[in-house]
């Protein structure tokens, strides 16, 4: 009982991760971003080329990782992204598809089909018995380093003044360049940021959630159900929303094996239709 | 009043009639069965594909819900055909046909509700979500559906009891093809009808449409039930001409896809998912010869490069070819202009 509840939450921070910054790209600029998990798989692809070809230690791929995939992000938003805000939903869906296709294809070429593993140092492995509770070393480092994103995360938005624009620029964004906040700058930085996390969880959940080219299709809709359940307006209702569908997914899977993720895409149309803004959204008129 | 409803009726019939370039697109449609034999597989596949891309157009050109969930629909659909062939329920596929769609739309008209709420990205997590749903249960109920192996040992009676489905696809292509009219047409009257002027002005503004008293919600539960009914239409058909059903009929790339082929051929104008399927299979057949494994890729280009270059340019390159095409078909098919019939 314990242990899904720790896997779940282990499971669950590793997804709010992966989708903070899918929620601030839609709560900023109200763009679909399809794409995001492509920006997940490159992350992850990063760190398995680094650490089981090139041999670079596992803790200095993951910085590594987040760095390649930010500045990644950043080159996409600049020279793509950036002609598709101001147009219509159904273009942003249309073009982040592609996007998706591309990158599947793409990946596929060049490392293959087959399923990768990054290898994790000997020290991660195992686990530990704690009142009798088995937790494994490695997702114990997962709840770690993503706790500690969390909270940088918090402070970064309630305490800088780049947290105090972009929160200026989700609540109204004309106003915000009415005051001279280059808002255009702000998303690029955010945009940048948001998918270099995606490419850090990539590479921390490698080992957890599978890497193989179809992975931005396989999570795009735990990230959709993160950000539509948990809103786009905060940073802690996607928080809550990722830990609720991670330990929701594990005990689902233990519990009822049957339904498999049957589970979760109900519990998600339930909330969208009782709470269509999403469970922790404010509710401020627009 | 009567001036204003006369009026309305007079430009409604004016805008309903069927062009000399549409009834040559039909009467080519049907040439095709005899000029290219040895084509029929591909070309019922495409004819499935533009039933479906039709049933995409009423909701997204006409009533402007954007869906990533239609695959739903054409997937049950064709489960739900498949398996009554197989257990003899309903053995006359015309029958099964019917049936097929009527269950896809009953679903349709259940989960409407769920799309009546919330924004476009509520819209898109919905479609996307009921498809799913859809695709796992098939998944896990495989002792039904035959899981990931698919719905095997399916056999298709005769249609209507004459016509046995051969082994070239000659009797699946022409089956489909009169569905595909059939279907167009109705789809056709749906459109032009006062019905569908009021979908088109909820479109463009769903708030003064409510404001002119067109009931908003239940012409979207209308019109999404009726398209819903259209992909089961599709997905029954391609079980009936394969005799086959697997899993990949629910999957999210069917309907991502489908958003492709419509965008190729341009929405809001019916004949955008014809046009868009036969350019659709047409591209996937050529690439798939290049590269037989990558050519998601390449889709993923054109959809890329659509939207880069934008939607509404190449609409309006489109505009101006068709009226050309227009101009040059009322040359060659010239005949009196009607005196306006006004007494």
């Amino acid at each position: 009982m314990l242990t899904i509840l720790f896997d779940g939450v282990a499971y669950g921070m590793l997804l709010f991760v992966l989708a903070c910054g899918l929620s601030v790209t839609l709560g900023l600029m109200n763009f679909i971003n399809l794409a995001h998990g492509a920006f997940a798989m490159a992350g992850g692809y990063c760190t398995v080329i680094l650490v089981n070809r090139i041999g670079v230690p596992f803790a200095l791929g993951l910085p590594i990782a987040f760095v390649a995939t930010a500045a990644l992000g950043g080159l996409f938003e600049r020279t793509l992204y950036v002609h598709v805000y101001r147009r219509s939903h159904l273009d942003q869906v249309l073009f982040t598809i592609g996007l998706v296709f591309m990158s599947v294809a793409a990946v596929d070429y060049v490392m293959g089909s087959s399923q990768q593993f990054v290898l994790i140092p000997q020290a991660l492995q195992g686990q530990f018995i704690v009142f009798g509770v088995g937790m494994s070393k490695y997702r114990l480092l997962i709840i770690l380093i993503c706790g500690l994103l969390t909270v940088a995360l918090q402070l970064i938005i309630a305490k800088t003044r780049f947290g105090s624009r972009l929160r200026a620029a989700v609540d109204d964004q004309r106003v915000a360049r009415g005051l001279g906040i280059n808002v255009g700058a702000v998303f690029a930085v955010t945009f940048a940021f948001g998918s270099g996390l995606a490419g850090l969880g990539g590479a921390l959940g490698a080992e957890i959630l599978g890497l193989d080219p179809t992975f931005p299709l396989k999570y795009l809709i735990y990230f959709l159900i993160v950000v539509t359940v948990g809103g786009t307006t905060s940073i802690t209702g996607p928080f809550l929303a990722s830990i609720l569908l991670g330990i929701a997914d594990v005990a689902g899977k233990y519990y009822v094996p049957k339904l498999g993720a049957f589970v979760i895409y109900t519990i998600m149309i339930v909330v969208l239709i009782w709470r269509p803004q999403g469970l922790f959204a404010r509710t401020t008129a627009r | 009043m009567v001036p204003i409803a006369a009026d309305v009726s007079a430009y409604l019939a004016r805008r309903a009639r069927w062009s000399p370039l549409e009834i040559a697109f039909w009467i080519f449609a049907f040439a095709t069965i005899w000029l290219f034999p040895s084509k029929h597989l591909i070309l019922t596949e495409t004819a499935i594909l533009a039933l479906f891309a039709v049933s995409l157009d009423l909701i997204l050109g006409y009533a402007g819900i954007i869906s990533l969930g239609q695959a739903a629909f054409f997937g049950l659909a064709g489960y739900f055909s498949g398996l009554v062939a197989k257990y003899g329920i309903i053995n006359e596929p015309v029958i099964a046909l019917v049936f097929s769609g009527l269950v896809a739309a009953a679903l349709g008209f259940v989960t409407s509700f769920l799309v009546l709420r919330g924004s476009d990205l509520t819209r898109l997590m919905v479609t996307l979500g009921v498809a799913l749903m859809l695709g796992e249960l098939a998944n896990r109920f495989s002792n039904i559906t035959g899981g990931a192996d698919g719905l095997q040992g399916v056999a298709i009676a005769p249609v209507l009891g004459l016509f046995r489905f051969d082994l070239f696809g000659h009797t699946g292509y022409v089956y489909c093809l009169i569905v595909l009219f059939v279907s167009f047409v109705i789809a056709r009257r749906i459109v032009y009808s006062p019905f569908g002027l009021s979908l088109r002005s909820l479109k463009g503004n769903p708030l003064r449409a409510a404001a002119i008293g067109i009931p908003v919600d239940r012409r979207l539960v209308a019109i999404y039930t009726v398209a819903a009914g259209f992909a089961g239409l599709a997905g029954a058909l391609l079980t009936q001409t394969t005799a086959f059903c697997s899993l990949d009929v629910l999957s999210f790339e069917r309907s991502a896809d489908l958003l492709l082929v419509l965008i190729i051929g341009g929405t809001g104008y019916l004949y955008g998912g014809l046009i868009g399927a036969v350019i659709y299979k047409f591209l996937q057949d050529w690439i798939a010869s290049l590269t037989p494994q990558y050519w998601q890729f390449w889709i993923g280009f054109v959809l890329v490069a659509i939207v880069l270059v934008g939607r509404e340019r190449i609409e309006e390159w489109g505009r101006v070819t068709r009226a050309f095409i227009m101009r040059l078909g009322a040359r060659m098919f010239a005949r009196p202009t009607a005196a306006p019939d006004r007494p």
